[in-house]
C-alpha cells in the first residue's frame, strides 16, 4: 500500500510526479491512497519508489489539462479517479475520450464545478485600493471560492491588471502580483481593506440599472448564490431594492403621462423634414423619392432600394432583373458575381457609357440557413416597380435598351414568353423604346461548360451589337432597326 | 444645482437599462502584459446580477438622455419630462477605468440620445472610445451603440476602437417603427447593418501583399427588438430576427420584453412586460441558429403565429410532429437528434462521440447529461422503447404546467 500526501500549494505537479512514478512500478490503484496537506491515516502505508520502474507512461494533453482543474476540487476523490483513469489509459486509449464512461463523466462533473468556481471568482472578486507609496497603484481583495483555485484561478488577474499591484487573500493562500511578478503564499489572517469611495459609485449604478419592472430573484440567485454574497458590496442594497420595487412600477402604472415639455415641439419641428415629391422632376429626385418606397412588399425585408448607376444622359440603358445580396447589402446594382461578369463583358464588347438599373428596385430572398437565398420577383412586384422604371428611362432617353433576362424583358415590353426564341431581337418598349432581349448574366454562371461557353458569346455578341447601335446611330440618324440588320 | 457624477451615473444608467445586450463574449484575444490595462477575449464574465435576473457585465451607460427624437417606447424621447443629464467624455473615461481596476465589470457600453445632430452624437461617442483605447490603454470590452443615420467615417471609426456595434432595429416591422419612431427610418437602419457587415467582411481579407486589414468590430455587431409594444406576433418577429441574421451576419437578436418606464407615452400598453414570450423568443431563436430548424417550422405549429407560453417551441414541435418519433439514438444523424425534446447541442455532441464506443443505453444518456425525462418519449434505446407513449394523447399535458382552476371572484 502506498500513500501519497499532496500539499496545500502546488499539488497537481506533486500528483503528476506521484503518479508518473507508481504507473513506471504499474501500481494497481487500489494500492494507492490519496490525501491532502495534514490527513492522517490510521494505516501505515509504504514510501513511494526511489526511481521510475520499468513501464513506460503515456498520457494527453487533454487529460494533464483535465487533471489540473479536477485536482483543485475539495472533494477527495479527484486524486484516486485521476489515477484509475490515468492507469486504464495505458491499456485502454478509448475509454478516456468516451463521454458515457463512468469515470470520464465522474470527472468532468468535478471538473465542471472547479471551472464554475473559477469563473465565479473572475466575476466576484471585488478589489479595493490600497494606499501606497510607489507609482504603482495598489488594490487589495478577499475572496472565498469553494475549490483550491488559488493557482489556477489568479493568472487571469496578472494578465489583465499587469499595471498595477494586487493582492487576492483566500482562505487557502494568499497570491500577490507586485511589479509584475505573481506569487503564491501560506494562509493569512482575513484583511482589513480600507473603504474605497468607488464603491459607492458602484452601488448607484447597480441599483440604478435595475429594472423593478421584471423582478426574477430565481435567475439572481442561481448565478449569484447567497455563499458568494457576503464579500459583494452591493448585495446590501439589494433589500432595499426589492422593498421598493412593486410601488415603483404601480407609480409608473399609475401616472398618467404628464404635459408634453414646451422645447418638445420646438426641437421636433426643427428637425429637417425628407422632402419628397410626388412626382420628381429629375433622376436624383426621383432616386431620393424611390429610397423610401413602399409600393409593394419587398422593402420590409430588403436593406434598402438598389438605384441605377452611370451616366443619366447615356444612349444606352441596361436592365437587368433585381438586386442580389451583395447589390443590397451596398446599395449600389450590378455589384455582385453576375454584376463583375457583366463589367467584363462590357469591356470586352467595348459598350461605352451607360444607364445600368434593375426592373424590381429591392433584393426578393428567403432566408435559409446562414444565407439569404435569391428568389425571382413577381410579376405583380414587377409592374409595381415599373413606376420607377419607366421615370429612370424618362430622364435618360435611351436610343436602346438592352434587356437582361426574363424579368428586364417583362418589364420592358410587357411580354412573358419564354427568353429562348426572343435573344439577340429588338422588341418594342411600353414606351415604344428599342429593346434588345439577351440572357442575364447569372443564368451564364448557372450553367456548366459548353453551355456556358455558348450563353457567354451570345450575351457578349449581343452587347456588342448594342455597342455598335450607338456608335452608328451616334454618327448617323439610321433608325435602330436598321443598324442591326432586323 | 450642479449634479454630482453619482446623480448623473443614477439618471444615466437608469435611461441605459432598456437596453438588453450584456455580451462580453467573443471578441480578440488581448492583456495588457505588453502594457495597458485589460484583457478580452474567451467567454464573457458576468460580474454582478441585479434582482431583475439580469446581468451586469458591463457600465452600460448613456452619454447623455437629452434626445432630439420621439419615440413612444422610450424613456428618453424628447416629448418626456424625464430628468436629463450628460457625463463629459473624461467622466465616462474615469468610471469605466476605476469600475474596472476594481473587477466590477469587463467594459463599457456606451449609447446615448441623439443631441444636435447623428454625426454630433457619434462623433462624441467615438472620442470616448478612442480616449479609452489611445491615452489609456484600455484592453477591456467596448460596445458601442450606433447611430444609424451617422456617417459612413465615424462608423468606421467606431468599428476600430469597439469590440462591438450595434443598431437597435427596436421594432419588428416597418410600419410600427413608422408610427411609434416617426424619426427612424427602417431601411436606414438596415443599410446601417449593412455596411457595418460589409465593412467587417473587408477587414477578414488580405490585400494582395498579404496584410491584413485592421480589424473592425470583431465581437461582431447586435440589435435589439421590443417585443409587446407594437400587434406583432411571434412569426413577424422571428421572420425579422431570421432576416437579420442571415443579411447582416449579426451576432445575437436580443428580445426585449416591453416594460413599463416611467411618464410613458399615451400610445403604448401599460402592461406587466411578457417575460415568458420573452423568454419563448430567445429559445426558437436559439433553434433557428443552432438546430436548424426555420422559422414557419417553429411558428406553424399554432395557426395564431404565436409560441405556445407553457412549453418550449421544440416541444411543441416535436408533440405536432409525432409522426417523426421515436427515433434511434444510436442510428439517426445530427440534424435528427437536435430535434429531439430534451437534446441540446452539447448533448448531441456527447452522444455522437460515444458512439463510436459502442451502442448507448438508456442509462448512458443519463450519464451524459441528457434530460430523459423529456426525450424518453421521442428516443428508443437497445434497452428502451417509449411503446405507445410518442403517440399517446396526454403527452402535452405531461410537460405543460397544470391546468389552474379560473377563480370565480
Amino acid at each position: 500500500m502506498y500513500r501519497v500526501t499532496l500539499p496545500a500549494l502546488g499539488f497537481f505537479e506533486a500528483w503528476r510526479d506521484a503518479a508518473r512514478r507508481l504507473l513506471t512500478h504499474a501500481v494497481p490503484p487500489d494500492q494507492v491512497e490519496w490525501g491532502r496537506g495534514e490527513d492522517a491515516s490510521l494505516f501505515p502505508a509504504d514510501p513511494l519508489p526511489d526511481a521510475d520502474g520499468p513501464h513506460a507512461v503515456t498520457t494527453t494533453k487533454e487529460f494533464l489539462s483535465l487533471a489540473r482543474t479536477a485536482l483543485c476540487h475539495t472533494g477527495t476523490e479527484a486524486p484516486t479517479l485521476l489515477y484509475q483513469a490515468l492507469h486504464r489509459h495505458q491499456t485502454n486509449r478509448r475509454a478516456l475520450s468516451n463521454p458515457a464512461d463512468p469515470i470520464a463523466r465522474k470527472l468532468s462533473v468535478l471538473q465542471k464545478s472547479v471551472r464554475r468556481d473559477i469563473h465565479k471568482m473572475h466575476a466576484f472578486v471585488r478589489f479595493r485600493e490600497l494606499p501606497t507609496e510607489g507609482n504603482r497603484r495598489s488594490f487589495g481583495a478577499w475572496f472565498e471560492p469553494d475549490h483550491h483555485i488559488l493557482e489556477t484561478g489568479t493568472p487571469f488577474f496578472a494578465k489583465r491588471f499587469a499595471d498595477m499591484d494586487w493582492m487576492i487573500a483566500t482562505p487557502q493562500g494568499v497570491a500577490r502580483f507586485e511589479d509584475g511578478t505573481h506569487t503564491f503564499h501560506p494562509p493569512a489572517a482575513r484583511p482589513d481593506l480600507p473603504e474605497d469611495a468607488s464603491e459607492a459609485l458602484w452601488g448607484t449604478y447597480f441599483a440604478n440599472i435595475f429594472n423593478p419592472a421584471r423582478l426574477h430573484l430565481q435567475a439572481m440567485r442561481s448565478e449569484m448564490p447567497l455563499k458568494y454574497w457576503k464579500n459583494l458590496p452591493e448585495t446590501d442594497l439589494i433589500p432595499g431594492m426589492l422593498a421598493d420595487a412593486e410601488a415603483r412600477v404601480e407609480k409608473m402604472r399609475a401616472a398618467m403621462p404628464t404635459e408634453v415639455p414646451a422645447h418638445a415641439e420646438r426641437i421636433l419641428s426643427r428637425l429637417p423634414q425628407p422632402k419628397v415629391a410626388d412626382l420628381p422632376q429629375c433622376m436624383e429626385d426621383a432616386r431620393t423619392a424611390a429610397m423610401h418606397c413602399k409600393r409593394c412588399g419587398l422593402c420590409e425585408a430588403a436593406t434598402q432600394t438598389v438605384w441605377g448607376r452611370g451616366y443619366a444622359q447615356a444612349d444606352l440603358m441596361i436592365v437587368g432583373e433585381q438586386p442580389g445580396d451583395g447589390e443590397d447589402l451596398a446599395g449600389k446594382p450590378f455589384v455582385g458575381p453576375a454584376g463583375k461578369l457583366l463589367t467584363e463583358l462590357m469591356d470586352e464588347a467595348k459598350v461605352g457609357d451607360s444607364w445600368m438599373t434593375n426592373a424590381v428596385k429591392h433584393f426578393k430572398f428567403r432566408p435559409t440557413g446562414k444565407r439569404r437565398m435569391h428568389q425571382n420577383p413577381d410579376r405583380h412586384e414587377i409592374d409595381h416597380c415599373r413606376w420607377w422604371l419607366d421615370l429612370e428611362r424618362r430622364f435618360v432617353q435611351p436610343t436602346l435598351t438592352v434587356a437582361l433576362g426574363g424579368s428586364a424583358a417583362y418589364a420592358l415590353t410587357g411580354n412573358d414568353a419564354p427568353l429562348k426564341a426572343r435573344r439577340g431581337q429588338i422588341e418594342t418598349a411600353h414606351d415604344d423604346g428599342a429593346v434588345l432581349v439577351t440572357w442575364h448574366p447569372s443564368y451564364i454562371l448557372r450553367l456548366d461548360g459548353s453551355a456556358a461557353a455558348t450563353a457567354r458569346a451570345e450575351l457578349l455578341d449581343d452587347l456588342a451589337a448594342a455597342a455598335e447601335v450607338i456608335r452608328s446611330d451616334q454618327g448617323s440618324s439610321h433608325p435602330v432597326t436598321a443598324a442591326l440588320g432586323a | 444645482m450642479r449634479k454630482t457624477l453619482s446623480d448623473k451615473l443614477a439618471i444615466l444608467a437608469d435611461a441605459a437599462k432598456y437596453d438588453a445586450s450584456c455580451a462580453s463574449s467573443g471578441t480578440t484575444r488581448r492583456d495588457s502584459r505588453n502594457g495597458g490595462i485589460g484583457s478580452a477575449g474567451g467567454s464573457g464574465i458576468c460580474h454582478a446580477y441585479t434582482p431583475d435576473g439580469r446581468c451586469i457585465s458591463l457600465l452600460k451607460i448613456l452619454m447623455t438622455n437629452f434626445c432630439i427624437y420621439d419615440c413612444a417606447y422610450c424613456i428618453n424621447r424628447v416629448s418626456s419630462g424625464v430628468e436629463r443629464a450628460r457625463f463629459t467624455p473624461e467622466e465616462v473615461v474615469t468610471l469605466t477605468l476605476e469600475f474596472y481596476r476594481r473587477n466590477y465589470i469587463e467594459g463599457l457600453f456606451l449609447s446615448s440620445g441623439i443631441i444636435k445632430s447623428p454625426d454630433d452624437t457619434m462623433a462624441d461617442i467615438t472620442r470616448i472610445a478612442r480616449m479609452l483605447r489611445e491615452d489609456h490603454g484600455f484592453k477591456g470590452y467596448i460596445h458601442l451603440k450606433t447611430i444609424p443615420e451617422a456617417s459612413q467615417e465615424l462608423i468606421d471609426e467606431a468599428g476600430r476602437y469597439a469590440d462591438r456595434l450595434s443598431v437597435n432595429i427596436e421594432l419588428p416591422k416597418d410600419d410600427s417603427t413608422r408610427t411609434l419612431a416617426p424619426q427612424k427610418r427602417p431601411e436606414t437602419i438596415r443599410a446601417a447593418m449593412a455596411s457595418v457587415r460589409l465593412k467587417q467582411q473587408a477587414s477578414k481579407e488580405r490585400s494582395h501583399t498579404g496584410k491584413r486589414a485592421p480589424k473592425f468590430a470583431p465581437a461582431g455587431q447586435s440589435t435589439q427588438m421590443i417585443v409587446g409594444a407594437d400587434g406583432s406576433n411571434d412569426k413577424a418577429i422571428l421572420t425579422t430576427s431570421s432576416r437579420l441574421y442571415t443579411g447582416y451576419k449579426l451576432r445575437r437578436v436580443y428580445y426585449s420584453a416591453f416594460s413599463p418606464i416611467p411618464d410613458s407615452s399615451a400610445m403604448l400598453p401599460l402592461i406587466k412586460p411578457p417575460l415568458v414570450r420573452e423568454h419563448r423568443l430567445y429559445q426558437a431563436d436559439w433553434l433557428l441558429r443552432f438546430y436548424g430548424f426555420d422559422v414557419d417550422e417553429i411558428t406553424d405549429v399554432a395557426p395564431s403565429g404565436n409560441l405556445d407560453l407553457d412549453i418550449d417551441p421544440k416541444l411543441a414541435w416535436a408533440l405536432a410532429h409525432r409522426g417523426q418519433f421515436p427515433v434511434d439514438v444510436n442510428g439517426a444523424g445530427r440534424n435528427v437528434l437536435l430535434r429531439v425534446p430534451g437534446f441540446g447541442t452539447k448533448t448531441v455532441n456527447r452522444i455522437l462521440t460515444a458512439r463510436r464506443s459502442g451502442a448507448l443505453r438508456y442509462a448512458d444518456l443519463l450519464r451524459i447529461g441528457a434530460r430523459m425525462g423529456m426525450a424518453k418519449s421521442f428516443v428508443t434505446t437497445p434497452d428502451w422503447s417509449p411503446g405507445g407513449l410518442t403517440d399517446s394523447a396526454n403527452l402535452r399535458a405531461r410537460f405543460a404546467p397544470a391546468p389552474e382552476q379560473l377563480s370565480l371572484f
